[in-house]
């Protein structure tokens, strides 16, 4: 006798995953082929802002925390690594990882003040809180964020700069897949299921025993940590800043959420879809970066109002496809004879749907 | 006599704060619709009312003929055209369209104007002001912000309390399914609340321009003090709105004091501290009746 049982993987998934490791090794073997850089150091920029818009999609999409403070954390990250590794002389690379806990960690202090509001004015909210620490960078004699500040050769250390345009390019990578691999591992764990239990029915779960404010606590934690991380690497590829671009809502929030909204918010192949029709629009429009942000603003504006789950969201409508093994189905005698090709896996909880 | 004379000088400034805050207040008061390009639309005014200025040699002031009523339309259009298929009790599609919206608006506006800062002259009664002491002068464009904000709130307030207009206002805040029930339109009832959204913030943005130059990309600081405004004065309290500009107008100018030591991000940074104390200590604001 067969039993029934939940699974979150189909023949799809399995293709999904395949075509992911594929791309994954054929990416990382990149330095071994692409010898003068020509493909590495454009991607480097498109790989951050995938991480970026995945660690974004996490917050907005599955835990209805819409942040417009991203660019709080990216800073964050770009001073860290800049003081580190210029004021300390810690190893620039060892200073990514510190980069990344200092932004979980005063992400704490963030979350007490923000939380308290919700919706809209949460968004607000995480912008004032990104604009008081650009003003803290901006006029702290330390930090010295009023002047361009640049990472110098001396703390990048005896690395020589093809090894440190490889290193920064692997970085990047790592960060842009280990972004979409939290993503897929948190909606697979019980934390993504208390997620998608307070979406539909935020009531319904705190009934059930779901903790609302950890579960949400937990998610802002990890995006800050990861997007801390981003930052230093954002430095890492372009090594002069100064307060007003390391902490830009233009670039570190607004491209982002252009980004996961129009490949689709709420689903984790979105960002994806989002980011490569970003390197298509950034291909077109090289020097007119008004114009980019008209374009992708215009596009995403429109979208939100017609097709709020974006373009994933209407692949959807017409095929069920799931790139990622993360939507739960039963399986069984009687269920789910049709898996993977019909209406079963649209079901309540499937991704990128049923908000 | 300095601290007394910042006061002085914050509260005047917080009356500009109030007229940013009463479009930001309005709109969430009537359908919990949190508009993030609020400051992009009033530096949007500013420039219709530079073009309108120098294409029709017009005061600035007298300018307002022009740029409310467009403003005003423009808010109606866009509430029936875009903002009602956002309203859901999920938030993300409107926060994504004003975010979106907003960010376009700067960058065409920096298409159009370019980068260079503007201002609007209203002539000499720029520079005049009435001396009150030898330390203290109240400065004639601070003033009549103050007493327009003052006259915008009161009007908004007056007409929530006493007129039908109001009453469906009201009506459709506090259950839009009844409200529709009893013969109310409530979609047109959202367009005409922010087409008088987008008139004030129309006129707030052309008086932060006869005050002070401004740039395309200035939008986000005063969408950020408005909506400080709301919250330290209170949700869904108009005078609530004025109280949060002012406090928030004193919190600017003393800390202002301090950019000698601390540098020209002072004020602001106070005004955001005000914020957050107000936030942690009483959410729902010094007149408010709820917390949101």
């Amino acid at each position: 006798m067969t039993e029934h049982r939940v699974t979150r993987s189909d023949r799809q998934s399995t293709i999904g995953l395949a075509l992911s490791a594929v791309l994954f090794v054929l990416l990382f073997l990149l330095p071994w082929w692409d010898g003068d850089g020509s493909l590495r150091v454009p991607l480097v920029a498109i790989l951050y802002y995938l991480a970026l818009a995945q660690m974004w999609n996490l917050l907005a999409g599955f835990a209805g925390l819409v942040s417009i403070g991203q660019q709080m954390f990216v800073g964050i990250g770009i001073y860290t690594l800049l003081s580190f590794a210029e004021d300390f002389g810690v190893d620039p690379y060892l200073s990514v990882l510190l980069a990344g806990v200092v932004a979980a960690v005063l992400s704490l202090p963030v979350a007490a003040f923000a939380f308290r509001l919700r919706g809209g004015y949460f968004a607000i909210g995480t912008w004032v809180i990104a604009e008081v620490f650009r003003l803290i960078a901006l006029e702290s004699d330390f930090l010295g964020g009023a002047n361009v500040r640049t990472l110098t050769r001396e703390s990048l250390g005896g690395y020589s700069l093809d090894t440190r345009n490889t290193v920064t390019y692997l970085m990047a990578l790592g960060l842009a897949a280990g972004a979409t691999a939290i993503v897929v591992l948190v909606l697979r764990s019980r934390l993504g299921l208390a997620l998608r239990s307070i979406r539909d029915n935020s009531e319904g779960a705190r009934g059930l025993g779901v903790s609302v404010a950890r579960a949400k606590l937990v998610v802002w934690v990890i995006s800050a940590f990861w997007t801390g991380m981003t930052g230093a690497v954002i430095l890492l590829h372009n090594p002069s800043t100064r307060a007003e671009s390391a902490f830009s809502v233009l670039r570190w929030t607004a491209l982002v959420v252009f980004i996961a909204i129009i490949g689709g918010v709420g689903s984790t192949t979105g960002p994806i879809i989002g980011v490569a029709i970003y390197w298509f629009v950034r291909e077109f429009l090289e020097d007119a970066e008004e114009w980019r942000f008209i374009i992708l603003g215009l596009i995403a504006a429109v979208m939100a109002i017609m097709a709020p789950r974006g373009i994933y969201g209407l692949l959807q409508k017409r095929w069920t496809v799931q790139f990622f093994p993360v939507r739960r189905r039963l399986v069984g005698p009687g269920v789910g004879r049709s898996a993977g090709t019909g209406p079963p896996g649209r079901a309540a909880d499937a991704v990128g749907t049923g908000r | 006599m300095e601290w007394l004379n910042a006061i002085v000088q914050g509260i005047l400034l917080g009356g500009l704060f109030a007229l940013f805050a009463t479009g930001l207040s309005l709109a969430f008061g009537v359908m919990r619709f949190v508009n993030l390009a609020h400051g992009d639309l009033a530096i949007l005014g500013a420039f219709v009312a530079v073009s309108v200025t120098t294409a029709l040699g017009l005061n600035p002031f007298v300018s307002l003929v022009v740029v409310v009523p467009v403003m005003l339309a423009a808010g109606y259009a866009l509430q029936l055209g875009a903002f009602n298929f956002t309203i859901s009790p999920d938030p993300l599609p409107s926060i994504l369209v004003t975010f979106g919206l907003g960010v376009v608006i700067q960058n065409a506006l920096l298409q159009t104007y370019s980068a260079d800062s503007r201002g609007l002259d209203v002539g000499s009664i720029e520079i005049e002001s009435i001396k009150i002491t030898d330390a203290i002068a109240v400065g004639w464009i601070p003033l009549i912000t103050l007493v327009v904000a003052v006259a915008v709130l009161g009007a908004l307030q007056l007409m929530l309390s006493r007129t039908a207009l109001g009453r469906a206002f009201r009506a459709v805040s506090d259950d839009p399914a009844t409200a529709r029930l009893m013969g109310i339109n409530d979609r047109n009832l959202y367009a005409v609340a922010m087409g008088i959204a987008f008139a004030t913030v129309a006129i707030a943005g052309v008086f932060l321009g006869i005050r002070q130059s401004f740039g395309p990309l200035d939008g986000p600081a005063q969408l950020l003090y408005a909506f400080e405004a709301v919250v330290i004065g209170g949700l869904g309290s108009v005078w609530g709105t004025l109280v949060g500009g002012l406090l928030l107008g004193v919190a600017h100018t003393v800390g202002g004091q301090f950019e000698v030591s601390f540098g020209y991000g002072s004020g602001p940074l106070l005004g955001h501290i005000v914020f957050l104390v107000v936030l942690a200590t009483k959410p729902s604001g010094l007149l408010g009746r709820r917390a949101e």
